[in-house]
């Protein structure tokens, strides 16, 4: 079918010219996307993929955008790619001590304590003093990204900013193909499908599902620094788990264990939101019953629709 | 400090562990017989709240006003039941899960349409508003009293009527074997659909009685509902006695860690830290039984 070769082409090509066009507010928005779209691939990581339903994957959303608002000082950058990977690695710790806990237990048990983890870090950073407490910390100045002094990224430029995350969302979604047809992709599989039996053959499936709770708090480590950056502003709400469960949400209207799935999900929902934001001051109402209509009737999401069918 | 102080906090403690209970038994009904994860439980806790304080005003009478809103949240429990929950029974946990997440939104957006965002106060009714004396400056409140007491009936209440009762016996069956029991000819669609406006309206009771003692504000279902998931994480998912015990726990650590003052090498411990307490002891029932207290392998 030609069209299933030329629409990504189109697509991608529209993304790289969007700029070009594109309001301010647009360009913002459309960054803003695409922050989303990292953050709900990492989900989607442990939830299509590995069939382990998290409700509190914002904490590691959250906590790198504080590594950054920590790092920075008040009047004068950071440099970017020393925050960049203090925030990721410094996530990754967190989501080993977290992973190590919560897989412990499974099904809806996981479901309940990866929520109240999330929480316990949300009223960490709330009732402490340490990070500024329920009001959060402002990024007074943008990280410095540059090469030498001969490349140079201005990331409070939307233009500049919109590139970079435009550039870090592929890079993602290439690692997260990689991952998914590796063998290690291959053990993740076998143990949504049946973990009994993956581990009969052999494997430790704990210590899989370990590293790929890692693997997925990281990237939704990057996910998070980049909306720090964005914003220039990081609160305790951004580790709660009402962003957690709209990350979900995605997941599933997009299509679970599938690479374009958090895509189409994250988009769409950002779109809709947006229009609902437009119509009335109850927005959430009406995206509560776009969630319990979807959960009820598209439980495949959009990638299950007939369009996206491969021809026979 | 002295011993009546800690009678005092030991007695919030249980009081807190107690309304805990509540709500956490109808999530932990609700699983253990339906198989459904509500996360929309705290909501209808919230609501309880905000329904006791418009009825309360406009009956101008609590006992009236709780009776009212019980059964308005029973038909709620039916209603949603009849349109949402049924669908659910053999789907995944996460279908589960995000249904009732959107209910979540709906019903957090429909108290904002309906009673606004302001905090709210609910008076005590004029019979329990008093309190007892136990030193010259120290006094216990009596609503406090009857509200534990209330909770310790309805436990009774909750175990003879499952253990003993001919209703409490279909319940036990279905639990065990959906199938089998349909086939003898109950219809266990109804006994699911009672258990569940049971649970709403354990929840929503829950939220009416703390409405006096705690104001009416729009996250409070949230709270309670975090509160719970720990409460049922420790106590072990389905166990009625694991949700009293662990709830207990829960009460006496949270008050304790909120008056107590702690500094280890110049770090506050408590009480900035007492949130954290309770998840602190999650994190360590997970690590050496991952279970709960009284549940079973899974």
């Amino acid at each position: 079918m030609i069209l299933r070769k030329v629409l990504p082409a189109l697509i991608l090509l529209g993304l790289v010219c969007l700029p070009l066009w594109g309001d301010r507010f647009y360009i913002q928005f459309a960054s803003k996307i695409l922050v989303m779209i990292i953050f709900v691939s990492s989900l989607n990581l442990l939830v299509g993929f590995t069939g382990l339903v998290s409700l509190g994957h914002a904490a590691f959303f959250g906590f790198s955008g504080y590594v950054l608002a920590i790092l920075s000082p008040l009047d004068s950058p950071m440099n970017f790619f020393v925050a960049f990977l203090a925030s990721i690695l410094s996530v990754g710790v967190l989501g080993a001590i977290f992973g190590a806990l919560v897989l412990r237990t499974k099904g809806i048990f996981f479901i309940m304590s990866t929520l109240a983890l999330g929480e316990m870090l949300f009223y960490f950073l709330h009732d402490t003093n340490l990070a500024g407490g329920s009001d959060g910390m402002y990024i007074n100045v943008r990280p410095n990204l540059s090469l030498f002094d001969w490349w140079h990224l201005d990331l409070a430029n939307v233009i500049h900013f919109y590139y970079l995350t435009l550039i870090l969302l592929f890079l993602v979604l290439i690692v997260i193909r990689r991952i998914i047809a590796s063998p290690f992709g291959r053990v993740l599989t076998g143990i949504r499908v049946n973990e009994h039996r993956t581990k009969a053959i052999g494997y430790n499936t704990y210590k899989f599902k370990l590293v790929c709770f890692v693997i997925a708090s990281m990237i939704a480590a990057v996910g998070g620094f980049l909306a720090a950056v964005q914003y220039g502003v990081v609160n305790p709400e951004m580790v709660g788990w009402h962003v957690s469960g709209h990350a979900l949400m995605m997941v599933i209207l997009g299509g679970k264990g599938t690479v374009l799935g958090p895509v189409l999900g994250t988009t769409t929902l950002m779109l809709v939101e947006e229009g609902f934001q437009m119509l009335t001051k109850h927005w959430q109402l009406l995206t509560g019953v776009v969630i319990v209509l979807v959960a009820l009737f598209l439980p495949k999401g959009l990638v299950g629709l007939k369009i996206f069918k491969k021809a026979p | 400090m002295d011993a009546v102080t800690i009678f005092i906090q030991a007695m919030n403690g249980i009081q807190y562990g107690l309304l805990l209970f509540l709500v956490a038994s109808g999530l932990t009904l609700i699983f253990g017989i339906m198989g459904v994860i509500n996360i929309a439980h705290g909501s209808f806790y919230m609501i309880g709240a905000y329904l006791a304080w418009s009825f309360m005003g406009w009956i101008g009478n609590f006992w009236l006003g709780l009776f009212v809103g019980v059964v308005v949240a029973f038909v709620l429990g039916l209603v949603l039941e009849f349109l949402f929950i049924r669908f659910l029974y053999d789907k995944d946990h996460l279908q589960q899960v995000l249904v009732t997440y959107g209910l979540i939104l709906i019903f957090s957006e429909l108290r904002s349409v309906i009673w606004g965002d302001d905090v709210h106060s609910v008076a005590i009714p004029a019979l329990l508003d008093g309190s007892i004396q136990l030193t010259e400056n120290l006094a216990y409140p009596v609503y406090r009293i009857w509200l534990s007491s209330v909770c310790i009936v309805i436990a009774i209440l909750m175990f003879l009527g499952i253990q003993h009762t001919r209703l409490g016996m279909m319940i036990r069956a279905g639990e065990s074997d959906r199938e089998m029991t349909k086939a003898l000819g109950i219809n266990i669609g109804l006994v699911y659909r009672f258990i569940f406006a049971l649970g709403v309206s354990l929840a929503a009771f829950s939220g009416m009685i703390s409405a006096p003692i705690s104001s009416v504000f729009p996250g409070m279902g949230g709270q309670v509902l975090i509160v719970s998931f720990v409460v049922v994480v420790i106590g072990g998912l389905g166990s009625i006695k694991g949700a009293m015990v662990a709830a207990l726990l829960v009460g006496l650590i949270d008050t304790f860690g909120k008056v107590t003052t702690l500094h280890i090498f110049g770090v506050n411990i408590f009480p900035e830290m007492a949130g954290m307490s309770i998840f602190a002891l999650m994190a360590l029932i997970l690590m050496f039984r991952p279970q709960g207290i009284f549940g079973r392998e899974h």
